[in-house]
This record gives structure tokens, C-alpha cells and sequence, in this order.
């Protein structure tokens, strides 16, 4: 099937110059590079929301806002709930610390009211219905909040930056779709005398589309690994501070063995597709003649 | 018998009757809007004949061969080649007929970064014959044509006469069954002309029809048994109607 890609030498020789001589393989080499990069952060950051997602699905938190009296009401009604797998206090302590962030050392008064906090973890499956009522029948007025409910924001940013990445990669493959069919026909252009000579003396069009998906094909092949490896060196020293960086906050792996396999898979895929771009631009264009 | 030998049209120059391997029918050419170049052909040429097409420059005679060799469509008329309509043959059929058909271009048209040999073996690999398969005929033919020690020199490395026979032995590498050749003495002098033209006499002796445009009259009385066809301002001249309606091969030939 891919007898074409290594045809005699007297059919290598129809096309003059070797490959590397026209700007094909480095345009290529970029627009790997690019989507590469692209491909990989747009991976890292659905992995993250991922990762961040599953983190809080089954978190809530009990907020009270009179303090610490009602505390201890809430945190055994929330216990003795059906499907609640742990209930931890936040301490207050730890809510001072968070709130002198936002209001400064001197906005942390005596007389300032710091609500109590629960944090609590449902079994899978668990209904946070069923618990949320149970915590409001202890202390009324207490509040039972999902914390996928305050990461949403962030998450639907997330999920945003994921498309948006995809869609970069969508159009660099068009734009490499584009360079191709300019390459291809820039090729034909060079080498019209010789197809006119070739398809006056019965070559098909199939014959002469060959001999430029053959030329094309090494140049994709060529610039895609080229492409391919600077970006993987990329991803693999100057990102692993940015990998760690989502290691930290998400609790995982930015990139995955899957994910690692299909960005490796990139330049092979690029290279099919420029074979293929390549190939209906030149049929295409031979059309146009008898 | 005579008869037919007296008018010509289906007499090949052996002598032999053979069948129709061209036929015009009202055939018009024109490019684009412009005025037509070629306009009412009506011929028939006979398998294994040799014609020269004469006539002033700007005739048409390119634009007849053009047809010939299928670089063009008619813009009216029919084209019956090797005994199959073509005036309206998909695209994907002619390759198979161009492949029957040998052209030798006023200006070669050989491939400048191919070798002489890798030009004349090209009709044989697009043909698809094996490298083994194509050594033999290459070496034999340029020997033939007097090149075998230019086998590995490229076009612009050789002189018109020698890029001429490479081209002439492109041509009829392939043994095609129709050789068109479009002023194929117009680069080279006297004595070379006579050579090619002995050249095409050798290959019509082997069965191969043989068309030449040509101005060279001294070239034409070369040949004694061939037929002139004549285009003045896009039409055929043909006075004795033996182009336009010839006589009908016996039956059962064709």
C-alpha cells in the first residue's frame, strides 16, 4: 500500500532536487511545532479540569453563619446522614488566615463574626439532598454548598481554553492544509514540462499525482518529526515547571501516557493528511488539462 | 487494386490495404473565442501509410497534430482514432490511446534533467515494463538512432541533430501504431534530415502509420511512397477528394 512511497530510481529521478530544497518541510516543521505545543496545553488543561472536577464531585461545605454554638449540631446531624463518608471542622484558625488575605491584619477584629465551616465528603452516589435536609432540620438557617457550585466559574473557564486550543489546532491544520496545496501546485508549475511531457506520451494522472505525494510526503514527514521533536523537548523542559505547577494544584499528571501517545502521533497524522491535501491538489490541477 | 493504389488513401506505402487508423469528420478547432484555426477536416488516414502535412506557417498544421496526438479536443466535428470515437472520451481513456500514439515535438521537449537514456525508456515505464525489460530496447534503440554513446548525457549537453534522434527515439520506443512528427527536420541540416527521415521509413516498413509536417519539399520527394496532405488557412486542399472520400477497404478489413 505504501509501495509509492519508494518507487526505482528512475522514477525518483523524474522530479529534479532533493527534498529539503524548497520551504515546504520548515513551514511544515513550524505548524507542528505550533499545534504541537497547542495540542499538548489544550490536553493538559481538559486533564486539569478533569482532575479538578472529580476532586470537589462529592465535596460540600456547611456554612453557618453565627459561628462556632451550632457547629458541633451540624457536624453530628452530618454525620449520622446516610452516605456522608468523612466530616471535617475547618478550624478557625485556618478561616482567619484565609480571610486576612482579603481584609488585611487590621480588617481581623475580635468583634468580627467568623462563620463555622464543615467540610464534608459524600460516598459516591450519595444524595446531597438527603444531607443538606438533615443539616437544616439540626441548625436552620445552615447552608449546604457544593463546591463544584463555587469552581464552576473556573471550570467553565477551563473547559473555554480547552476549545479554544482545539480550535488553534483546527486551524493550523487548515493552514497547513493551505501551505500544502500552495507547495503542491508551486511544484506542478515547476515541473509542467515535464508532466506535459509525461501525459502527452500516456501517463496517467494517478502516475504524475505519485511522483508529488511521494516529494510532498517526505517534506510533511521530514518537517513534522522535525517539528515534532523540538516540541517535545519543549514540553519536556521548558513545561515541567508548568507540568509540576498542575501537578500541585490539580493533584495529577498534566499530560497522560494516552495523551503523550496521541501528540507523538501528530507528526504522522500531519503527514498523512499533507499526502493527502497534496495529492487532491494535484489531481485537482491536472484535471484542468486534457 | 489500381485503383486504389493510384488515389492512395488506404494504400500503405508497402503496397499493403489496410484499414482506417484516423478519421476526421467535420472536424473545427478554434482556441477560446477566437476565429477557428482549423475548420471542416474530412480525412481518413490509412493504417501503415506515411503522410507529410504541408502548407504555409500559421496553416494549422500543429493545431491538426495536436488533434492527432490528443493534446487537443475538436471544438465541432468527430474523431475516430485506432477505430474509437474520441472527440468525447473521458479523460481517464486517453492516456491508453496516447500510449499507441508516437510524438516527436518541433521543439523535442525532451526532459532536460533526465539522461538521453532515461528519455527514451520514459514511454516503456509509464507503460510499466521493469527495469529489465527496459535496458534492452533503450540500448538497442539508441544504437539505432546512432546515440549509444550519449546514453547518460543530458538534453543540454547535446546537439540538435543528437537531441532530435533522442526525441525520435522516444517516439518509437514504444512501437507505436501512429508516429506524429511535427517538423522534425526544421533543427537540422540536410544530410540529418535524410537520416531521420530514413528512420521513420524503417519504423512505417515495421507497420507504424507515419504523419510529418513539413516545409521541406526536398524532404517529401525523400519519400516516394507517401501521400501529402495540404492545409492552407485551416482546410484541408485535397483536389482529387481521395482524403475526403476514399476508397473503401476490401471486407472483413478494417
Amino acid at each position: 500500500m505504501l509501495a509509492w512511497l519508494n518507487p526505482p530510481a528512475s522514477e525518483r529521478r523524474l522530479l529534479p532536487g532533493g527534498r529539503l530544497q524548497g520551504p515546504t518541510p520548515y513551514v511544515i516543521a513550524i505548524m507542528m511545532f505550533v499545534t504541537i505545543i497547542v495540542a499538548a496545553a489544550g490536553l493538559a488543561l481538559a486533564n486539569a479540569a478533569d482532575i479538578v472536577a472529580r476532586g470537589v464531585e462529592n465535596r460540600y461545605s456547611i456554612q453557618i453563619a453565627d459561628g462556632a454554638r451550632a457547629a458541633p449540631r451540624a457536624i453530628a446531624a452530618a454525620r449520622a446522614a446516610p452516605g456522608v463518608a468523612d466530616v471535617r471542622p475547618v478550624s478557625e484558625q485556618a478561616l482567619r488566615r484565609t480571610l486576612e488575605r482579603w481584609l488585611g491584619p487590621a480588617g481581623l477584629g475580635a468583634d468580627l463574626p467568623i462563620p463555622a465551616l464543615i467540610d464534608v465528603d459524600l460516598a459516591p452516589g450519595a444524595s446531597s439532598e438527603v444531607v443538606a435536609r438533615a443539616v437544616e432540620r439540626a441548625v436552620p438557617g445552615a447552608r449546604f454548598v457544593a463546591h463544584r457550585t463555587s469552581l464552576d466559574p473556573l471550570l467553565r473557564a477551563i473547559r473555554a481554553m480547552q476549545w479554544l486550543a482545539l480550535a488553534l489546532v483546527v486551524m493550523m491544520v487548515l493552514a497547513t492544509s493551505a501551505a500544502v496545496v500552495l507547495a503542491a501546485r508551486g511544484a506542478l508549475d515547476t515541473n509542467r514540462p515535464t508532466i506535459d511531457v509525461m501525459h502527452g506520451i500516456g501517463a496517467t494522472d494517478d502516475q504524475i499525482a505519485r511522483l508529488f505525494q511521494r516529494r510532498i510526503a517526505l517534506d510533511a514527514l521530514t518537517g513534522g518529526l522535525g517539528g515534532g521533536a523540538a516540541a517535545g523537548l519543549i514540553l519536556l523542559f521548558v513545561a515541567g515547571g508548568g507540568s509540576a505547577m498542575i501537578h500541585d494544584l490539580a493533584g495529577g499528571a498534566a499530560l497522560g501516557l494516552g495523551d503523550i501517545a496521541l501528540l507523538m502521533a501528530l507528526p504522522l497524522a500531519g503527514a498523512a493528511l499533507a499526502t493527502w491535501v497534496a495529492r487532491r491538489a494535484v489531481l485537482k490541477a491536472l484535471r484542468d488539462a486534457l | 487494386m489500381r485503383e486504389l493504389r493510384r488515389t492512395g488513401a488506404f494504400v500503405a506505402s508497402g503496397g499493403q490495404i489496410l484499414a482506417t487508423i484516423v478519421e476526421f469528420d467535420s472536424v473545427g478547432l478554434r482556441y477560446g473565442t477566437g476565429a477557428e484555426v482549423l475548420r471542416d477536416l474530412d480525412f481518413q488516414l490509412a493504417e501503415g501509410g506515411f503522410y507529410f502535412l504541408t502548407g504555409p506557417s500559421g496553416a494549422g498544421k500543429t493545431s491538426l497534430l495536436k488533434l492527432l496526438y490528443l493534446a487537443q479536443r475538436p471544438t465541432r466535428g468527430r474523431i475516430r482514432l485506432f477505430g474509437q470515437e474520441l472527440s468525447e472520451a473521458p479523460r481517464d481513456a486517453l492516456p491508453a490511446f496516447r500510449r499507441r500514439i508516437g510524438v516527436v515535438f518541433q521543439d523535442f521537449r525532451l526532459i532536460r534533467h533526465l539522461s538521453a537514456f532515461d528519455n527514451v525508456a520514459l514511454p516503456l515505464r509509464i507503460a510499466g515494463k521493469t527495469e529489465a525489460e527496459v535496458e534492452g530496447p533503450v540500448r538497442e534503440m539508441l544504437a539505432w538512432v546512432g546515440l549509444a554513446d550519449r546514453a547518460s548525457a543530458r538534453p543540454p549537453t547535446l546537439s540538435g541533430g543528437e537531441q532530435q534522434r533522442v526525441a525520435i527515439a522516444r517516439a518509437v520506443i514504444a512501437q507505436p501504431d501512429l508516429l506524429v512528427a511535427d517538423e522534425p527536420t526544421g533543427n537540422v541540416d540536410s544530410e540529418m534530415a535524410a537520416r531521420l527521415i530514413h528512420l521513420f521509413e524503417a519504423l512505417n516498413r515495421l507497420g507504424t502509420t507515419i504523419v510529418v509536417a513539413t516545409h521541406d519539399m526536398g524532404v517529401i520527394a525523400d519519400v516516394p511512397g507517401a501521400q501529402m496532405v495540404r492545409l492552407e488557412s485551416g482546410a484541408m486542399v485535397d483536389p482529387t477528394g481521395a482524403l475526403r472520400h476514399p476508397p473503401q477497404p476490401p471486407a472483413g478489413r478494417r
